[in-house]
Formats: C-alpha cells, sequence, structure tokens
C-alpha cells in the first residue's frame, strides 16, 4: 500500500516559528518583512504613561486590549526628586484611570517581575518599552525592545512589524567551573563579537552548558543579549522551564506539547558558534563597554571602591546567592563600600527565607530598594572618581550617574570576590580554599 | 510610496564621530526625567561638547559603526530632531536605534563609506521616491548607501509614526 505523501516542511528556526505564529502564517521566510500580533505589550514609568499618554490623547484611541497591557514603576521609585515624584505620579494617575489589570508598582524591575507574575511563557509574542526586554526569551517568548512611539503603535493597533531575523546559534558545551556562570558566559560573547555583533538578528542560547543553566541563569543571558545587539536571546523551553513555570505563586502549568513545538528545526538555517564552557574564566569588562572584555587574571592589581549587586542582570536570588557564597562569615574589605538592590520583592523575600540575605549583610552589605537604582543612572547613582565593579549589563561612560567613575562589570561571584579583598578577584580563589 | 510625491532634501555639514556611539551619551540618564528641550542641550555632552549649541538645522552627524548601542530610550533619535538634524550617516547602527529613529522622523543610512567623510563636508541627502535614498558629498560625490523599505522612507517623510497614526486615524473616520 501507499503511504501518503508528506509535503515537505521546510526546517524552521525557533525565531521563525515564533513569528509565523504571531503573524498567523505557517512559515516565514528569511528576510522577509511581516506584521505580528501581540500577545502582551509591557512598559514602564520612564517609557510608559508620561509619554504615551499624551500621544493617546493627542491621537483620541484608546488601548487595543488592556488584559494584554502590563505596567512596571521600576526606573523612578522610590522618587528621589520633584522631576521622579511627577514621572511616578502620571504613572499612577494614568493607571487608574485607564483601570489597568497588570500593575506592578515598586515591585522590583520589569524583566524580573514579568517572568515571576507568570505573563512570559513559551510560544509568545512580546514587546517591551526598554532595551534588555529580550529576558524573556529565556522561557522561548519572542521578546524585544522598542521605543515609546512603537509602543504607542503597537498600544492602538496590537501590532508591530518584524523582519524575520537569521538565528546565531551559541552553543556552549561542557559543564562550568565553580564560581564561573552565565554573567561570565555572556561577557565572553560580547568579548568574541562585539556590542552589535549581533546584528540585530536572533540569538539562541544552545548546547549542554545552557541546557544545565538554571533559568535565572538563562534570563541572564538573554537579557544581555541587547548587549550583543540581537533582537532577540532565545532559549528553547525544556523540563527547567516547565519546572519553574509550575512553582511560581500563581503557577503556569505546561503540557510536553508547549515545549516540544518550540524548538529549532534540525536543519534549519542558522550560523553555529561553539564555545567551550569547561574552560571559560570568570570575565570583566573594562570602562566604558561591555564589550571591553578580559579574563580577570589580567585585572589583578585593580582597586575598587563600591561592589554593586543590581539591576534585571544581575540581582536575582540567585545572583545574590552567588555573591553570598564567596562572602559567608566574611566582611568586605575596608573601604569598600557594597551595594545590594534586589531585582525584585520575590528575589528578596527568597534571599530572606535561605539566610542569603543575612550573609550579606553580617558581610557588610547595605540593601537598596527593588528597582534600577544606579544601573539606569535615573536615581541612588554612585558620584565621584571611583572604580565600581558591578553585576549590571552596561558601563558606558556616564551610566551610573558620573562620568568620572570607572565601571568594571562582572559576575556576582566576582563582584563578591572583589569585595571582600578591595580589588579585583578571581571569585575562585575563595571558592576553592578549603 | 506612490502617495508621497514629495523629495526632502538635507542639506548641511557632517559632524563626524568615532564608532559605538550610545544612547547614553546622547541622551545622558541624568538629563532623562526632563523634557526633550533639556536632554537636547546634554546630547554628546561627553563626546563634542560644543555640538549642542553650535550644531544648524539640516546638518548631519556621520558616525562610525554601531551608532546607537543601547538603552531603548528613543529621546537618543529625538534630540537629534529637536536639535534640527534630518539625517545620521554610518556604516551600521543599532537595530533597537533604528526603529526609534524612523519612528520619530530622523532619516538613517547605511553607508559603508561614512567613515572617509571629512568632519566639515557638505552632505546633501535626498529622498526621491521610486529612487529611494541618496547621499551627496561636497568633497567624495555620490556615497552608496544600503536601500530602506519604502514604508520606513515614507514614515520619515510624513515625520514620525505618530504622525503615520493619526493619518490611518483620519482615513478611518472618513470611512
Amino acid at each position: 500500500m501507499m503511504k501518503p505523501v508528506q509535503p515537505d516542511r521546510t526546517p524552521q528556526t525557533l525565531a521563525q516559528k515564533l513569528i509565523a505564529r504571531a503573524a498567523g502564517r505557517d512559515l516565514v521566510t528569511l528576510g522577509e518583512i511581516v506584521n505580528c500580533r501581540v500577545d502582551l505589550a509591557m512598559f514602564h514609568d520612564s517609557s510608559g504613561p508620561r509619554r504615551l499618554k499624551p500621544m493617546l490623547e493627542e491621537l483620541g484611541a484608546p488601548i487595543w486590549d488592556k488584559s494584554r497591557v502590563v505596567l512596571v514603576m521600576d526606573h523612578y521609585v522610590p522618587a528621589q526628586d520633584e522631576d521622579s515624584k511627577r514621572i511616578v505620579r502620571i504613572a499612577r494617575d494614568w493607571a487608574r484611570e485607564q483601570d489597568l489589570p497588570h500593575v506592578y508598582d515598586s515591585q522590583g524591575i520589569c524583566h524580573v517581575v514579568l517572568p515571576q507574575n507568570g505573563h512570559i511563557v513559551p510560544g509568545r509574542f512580546c514587546v517591551g518599552g526598554d532595551s534588555h526586554s529580550p529576558t524573556g526569551g529565556a522561557f522561548g517568548a519572542y521578546m524585544f525592545g522598542i521605543g515609546s512611539t512603537e509602543m504607542l503603535g503597537v498600544v492602538v493597533t496590537g501590532e508591530i512589524w518584524v523582519q524575520v531575523p537569521q538565528t546565531i546559534r551559541m552553543i556552549w558545551d561542557g559543564v562550568l567551573q565553580k564560581g564561573v556562570c552565565a554573567k561570565d558566559m555572556m561577557l565572553a560573547m560580547t568579548q568574541r563579537f562585539g556590542m552589535n555583533g549581533g546584528g540585530y538578528q536572533a540569538i539562541e542560547y544552545a548546547g549542554s552548558t545552557v541546557k544545565a543553566l538554571s533559568m535565572p541563569e538563562r534570563m541572564t543571558l538573554s537579557n544581555m543579549s541587547a548587549e550583543l545587539g540581537a533582537q532577540v536571546g532565545l532559549v528553547a523551553p525544556d523540563e527547567v522551564t516547565r519546572q519553574w513555570l509550575g512553582q511560581l505563586d500563581q503557577p503556569v502549568n505546561l503540557n510536553p506539547a508547549d515545549i516540544d513545538c518550540w524548538q529549532t528545526d534540525e536543519g534549519a538555517e542558522t550560523q553555529d558558534h561553539h564555545f567551550d564552557g569547561a574552560a571559560l574564566s570568570p570575565m570583566v569588562a573594562a570602562p566604558h563597554s561591555p564589550a571591553n572584555t578580559r579574563a580577570v587574571s589580567e585585572f589583578a592589581t585593580q582597586s575598587i571602591q563600591v561592589a554593586y549587586v543590581g539591576a534585571c542582570t544581575g540581582a536575582k536570588h540567585a545572583d545574590m546567592r552567588a555573591a553570598a557564597s564567596v562572602l559567608s562569615g566574611q566582611r568586605v574589605a575596608q573601604g569598600v563600600d557594597l551595594l545590594v538592590a534586589p531585582a525584585s520583592l520575590r528575589d528578596l523575600a527568597l534571599a530572606k527565607a535561605d539566610g542569603t540575605h543575612q550573609i550579606l549583610k553580617d558581610a557588610g552589605a547595605q540593601f537598596l530598594p527593588s528597582a534600577c537604582g544606579a544601573c539606569a543612572g535615573y536615581g541612588n547613582t554612585i558620584k565621584g572618581d571611583v572604580n565600581v565593579i558591578s553585576t549590571t549589563a552596561r558601563n558606558f561612560k556616564g551610566r551610573m550617574g558620573d562620568p568620572q567613575s570607572q565601571v568594571f562589570l562582572a559576575s556576582p561571584y566576582t563582584v563578591g570576590a572583589s569585595a571582600l579583598r578591595g580589588r579585583v578577584t578571581d571569585p575562585r580563589t575563595i571558592l576553592n580554599t578549603p | 510610496m506612490s502617495d508621497v510625491t514629495q523629495t526632502v532634501i538635507t542639506t548641511g555639514r557632517a559632524w563626524c564621530l568615532g564608532p559605538n556611539v550610545d544612547t547614553d551619551a546622547l541622551a545622558p540618564g541624568h538629563a532623562m526625567s526632563k523634557g526633550i528641550e533639556v536632554i537636547a542641550r546634554h546630547c554628546l555632552e561627553d563626546v563634542r561638547p560644543e555640538f549642542s549649541t553650535q550644531v544648524q538645522a539640516g546638518d548631519c552627524l556621520v558616525a562610525g559603526a554601531g551608532f546607537g548601542i543601547g538603552s531603548s530610550r528613543e529621546q537618543a533619535a529625538s534630540v537629534l530632531v529637536t536639535l534640527g538634524v534630518r539625517a545620521v550617516i554610518a556604516p551600521s547602527f543599532s537595530g533597537l536605534y533604528f526603529r526609534n529613529a524612523f519612528n520619530v522622523g530622523l532619516l538613517l543610512v547605511t553607508c559603508p563609506r561614512a567613515t572617509d567623510v571629512a568632519d566639515g563636508d557638505a552632505l546633501t541627502v535626498a529622498i526621491d521616491p521610486g529612487d529611494g535614498v541618496t547621499v551627496a558629498s561636497a568633497q567624495l560625490g555620490p556615497l552608496e548607501v544600503s536601500p530602506i523599505p519604502d514604508f520606513l522612507l515614507r514614515r520619515v517623510l510624513l515625520g514620525g509614526l505618530l504622525n503615520e497614526l493619526k493619518e490611518l486615524k483620519l482615513k478611518e473616520n472618513h470611512v
């Protein structure tokens, strides 16, 4: 008997599948421009209401679907001055006026608050009014950052155009050494490819090293896809994704099928780069670019005065735990300020529950509000001609508030170790000492 | 672009910048709580401090690769419009900045030879329906540029996405 002929299905990347679904198509071709329906639009106090409200009024147009909009107050909270108070007030008043169902005020940083509240699920097509929006890609969602006027377009029409990107696969294999983590992987990639090396394509992180990473660590990779100049930074969902979403306060329960359909097909057109995870050492990016990266050993005499554990990139519970594992039972060096701004209230609660918070306090840490804080240079900025080592994503000149400051980017392990010694320090030298 | 007959030309001096000019240099964080006129006064203050006071309407920015890397803050593009700059020419741009620029009416032209342009050179940038974008330097002559999708050129000619949405709304109201 003859079998029915199966139509040949062109192998598709995960990025293509996500776009095709949002565009209402079976397949999309690399390079074509398509309109996508947006499942979720997120904006914050800085990019959102203060810019959107006047434009919506000018247009006389309503929000297309309030249930798909999430507003997070994280940039100007707690308000430090009159301008900040005004911006936050606009956001709060507008949220009330519009009766928005999803508002997170002073709960933490948008890219961390969103998944913690179950808004980011494999297969979704999302936009965020912030450049670190690719963080959502860690869950197998197509999520990217846009500016306020483009957000206006989304809020009014529910649609946005994309050019179907090529997929650059970053394939990491091998077991990371103790004290080496996703942040080091990312800094190694910004060193190799530069800040525009992603060419606004889709990056997909893959390989056994990535599969072994926890969700918060995968979020660090996806988050800093922005620093690689990619549109999105995807990790194909798997059992780790399913379990993480299942243990939320309001669990998201995925079927195996929800995971299986969001994988890159074998034979899909990708550009692959391979990395040896086992050989990776802690990495540090010197001022004033995340691409200005070298191995930690090359900074051995570099003194630091401020150690900052903060931002969506580097202050999740897992990041605070990493810093605490180095600082446990010890105090930071004299003359060093250790500042910790937990990424969200949930992360802070987790850190309190498992003793991480106490370890950091005993080490001399000063805790700051769960907000963007000094990372964006919008509030709680770091003043003066000081050397800062930071778990954040960017060290552009003046980024943390003062063009005089020298900001070094590193992992939470390296930031903890450097706080302990008062100079840039390889955390392996501390973790491997019995 | 059949419904756009206008040819917009900007002629002015070239302000040359290096590679990887980031959004925080164009729109510094410390000024971000202010209105666009104030942010514009701080545009490029750490790179070319004289820029915001000396730039003239019609001038162009000419930059190295990776122009606009960093934040999604579209004020990093709006400040240039506020200062009278209509176009930026560079070998490559941040993808996010590229979208933002067209949405606020700023034309970005991808031009491999941008780094050959001398500071102070006179540049003419034109958008011709049919022909797309052309760039000519007084010193180097016509420069080869990458094509830009028609819908984005149209958006720039309309002065940005807000105007496009207004137009769309007007059409809806007349149906």
